[in-house]
């Protein structure tokens, strides 16, 4: 699809969306690459089974509605959704899950409110809270970063498992999964240990989990190439980054025994992926610039609150959905003045 | 005559059933469908006191003031329900228990009183009759469709619970797909029931629109199903 803006005096830009999803997928090589460097072949098999459920989904939708396929489907919207959803998931998922994420991300999410563009939720966060939401005992099994368990699975292995559900012969699933630094400081805390304490364990690194911290670092490098491509703004990401370190680093000055300092928060878990690519989706975010400013600080605000308070350890995924329910309203109450007019436009 | 009641029927299991196509009713539907005999037990009382009322409602049409109406309608409405409410407390007790907050607020439910007050209160007693029960048992019928599908999907099993409601011989009826069918818990949960709801909803129309195009010259069944 392409941006063409109709009547001579306009310039029409070179932007399509081929090109912007294509720029993402590109940005998301670093994160994914760091994935495979410390979690082994589970997030790459993931990836192959969420873009090959997820195209095949979108197809089949598309030939239901009547549309034209080809044109839709090179447009890799769904290809970017299957791979922020496959970053997502816990490298060792049984393939069905992946797979019906990935479909009710496409086929619910994103087509039934009309496909590309008319969302009113991000399809892979959606997918992925459908998963959490279902099978908390999965989704909640990560492996140990291969730097802290010393032992990467094979190739045989990982297939293996992700295809029969069950751990290698001769192991059991205590011991090839982990807990991730989220999940582990949560249960502590809840054990009335203290932050010294708990970062005695050697999943710990500089700032979060090890291994965790360089993954949200090669996401941030991909976050930074989009921005200066001017695929994505700097407003969403800066401001959620910004509100979730204001609100963490508050509590943690008022008491550092029992809340990590705020770069935990940044460099585990899903802040930086979430920051840069999955709030930032220009269909189901606010769209003003005051509004984006909101919108992303409220994202940040969120996630701290459903890290420290909610049910689940990780925040990312609900604080967005969230927060694409009030994009519609924070964009009403946001409008840019128009150029010439006194006051709001509120044409 | 038997054409007006014939329509009656009709309208009130499809083309106006309350559920998909009215859409009234819609919290104790999208609460209590966790499970198809929690639909069945809700939809049974709901339908018991919708007849009543209409029957009494009907009875009383050209006595009762205009100005009026509304309170003496939700004054019958409260009574009927909590004679069902002491009924059930006393003979299906563990439905009962179940359904909980469910049962007192059928009082609440728009469809008994949007049927008082659109049919009941302007047709003589044996049509109310059978509007009552023609919407009772297509809403009804919407609650157990809703609740079997969200327990299959989120438990894998039918019928569980239905000694509850049809004594100790009806345990054997739970049906199960299996011991290590991993329950896809969204469905139990409140967004399953929004979402099967709307799945429900668009397979109706889908069904109206085939029924259409099929027999385009009857115009009976071909009433815009929006509501």
């Amino acid at each position: 699809m392409q941006f063409s803006i109709s009547s001579s005096p306009h310039q029409s830009g070179q932007q399509s969306v081929t090109r912007v999803m294509g720029l993402v997928l590109l940005a998301l090589v670093p994160g994914t690459l760091a994935m495979f460097w410390y979690f082994g072949w589970g997030p790459i098999i993931n990836l192959g089974i969420a873009t090959a459920t997820a195209v095949a989904a979108e197809a089949a939708v598309l030939h239901l509605r009547g549309r034209a396929i080809g044109v839709t489907l090179i447009d890799l919207s769904a290809v970017v959704t299957a791979w922020l959803l496959a970053l997502a998931l816990p490298p060792l998922l049984p393939w069905w899950q992946t797979a019906m994420g990935s479909v009710f991300a496409i086929v619910v999410v994103k087509q039934l409110f009309g496909g590309i563009g008319h969302n009113p939720f991000n399809p892979a966060m959606a997918g992925y809270v459908l998963l959490l939401v279902s099978f908390p005992v999965t989704m909640t099994r990560w492996l140990p970063p291969d730097v802290v368990s010393g032992s990467a699975l094979s190739l045989a292995d990982s297939l293996h498992i992700i295809f029969s559900g069950t751990p290698p012969l001769g192991q059991t699933w205590d011991a090839i999964s982990s807990a991730t630094p989220l999940d582990q400081m949560r249960t502590e805390l809840s054990q009335n240990r203290m932050i010294g304490e708990i970062r005695q364990s050697p999943l710990w690194g500089d700032f979060g989990g090890r291994g965790w911290e360089w993954i949200g670092n090669w996401y941030l490098l991909g976050g930074l190439f989009l921005i200066w491509r001017r695929v994505i703004g700097w407003r969403i990401p800066a401001s959620m980054l910004a509100g979730l370190v204001l609100i963490a680093g508050l509590f943690w000055a008022i008491d550092p025994d029992t809340h990590p300092f705020p770069a935990f928060h940044l460099f585990s878990g899903g802040a930086i992926l979430g920051a840069f690519f999955i709030a930032t989706d220009p269909v189901s975010a606010s769209t003003t610039p005051r509004g984006q400013l909101i919108y992303g600080a409220l994202i940040g605000l969120l996630v701290f609150v459903i890290r420290t308070w909610g049910g689940y350890p990780d925040a990312v995924a609900f604080a967005v959905l969230l927060m694409n329910m009030a994009a519609p309203t924070i964009d009403h109450y946001t409008q840019p003045r128009i150029f010439g007019q006194r006051g709001r436009g509120d044409a | 005559m038997t054409d007006g009641y014939r329509k009656i029927v009709l309208d009130g299991l499809w083309h106006n059933n309350q559920a998909l196509v009215a859409l009234l009713g819609l919290c104790p539907l999208l609460a209590v469908s966790n499970t198809l005999i929690n639909g069945l037990g809700l939809g049974l009382a709901t339908t018991l006191v919708l007849v009543m009322s209409n029957v009494s409602v009907s009875m009383i049409r050209n006595w009762v003031r205009p100005e009026i109406r509304l309170p003496v309608f939700v004054l019958i409405i409260a009574s009927f329900v909590t004679m069902v409410e002491l009924v059930m407390n006393a003979y299906f007790h563990g439905l009962y228990k179940v359904l909980g907050i469910f049962i007192p607020l059928i009082v609440t439910n728009c469809t008994i009183i949007g049927r008082a007050e659109a049919f009941a209160s302007r047709n003589p007693i044996p049509r109310a009759l059978v509007d009552g029960l023609a919407i009772g048992v297509g809403s009804t019928l919407a609650l157990v469709v809703l609740g079997g599908s969200r327990e299959l999907i989120g438990q894998g099993t039918l019928f569980d619970g239905a000694h509850l409601m049809f004594g100790e011989i009806a345990r054997g009826w739970r049906w199960g797909i299996g011991e290590d069918y991993p329950g896809i818990l969204l469905a139990i949960l409140p967004p399953g029931a929004f979402i099967g709801l709307g799945m429900l909803i668009a397979l109706k129309n889908i069904i109206d629109k085939r029924l259409s195009t099929r027999q385009p010259a009857s115009a009976a069944g071909t009433e815009p199903v929006t509501a």
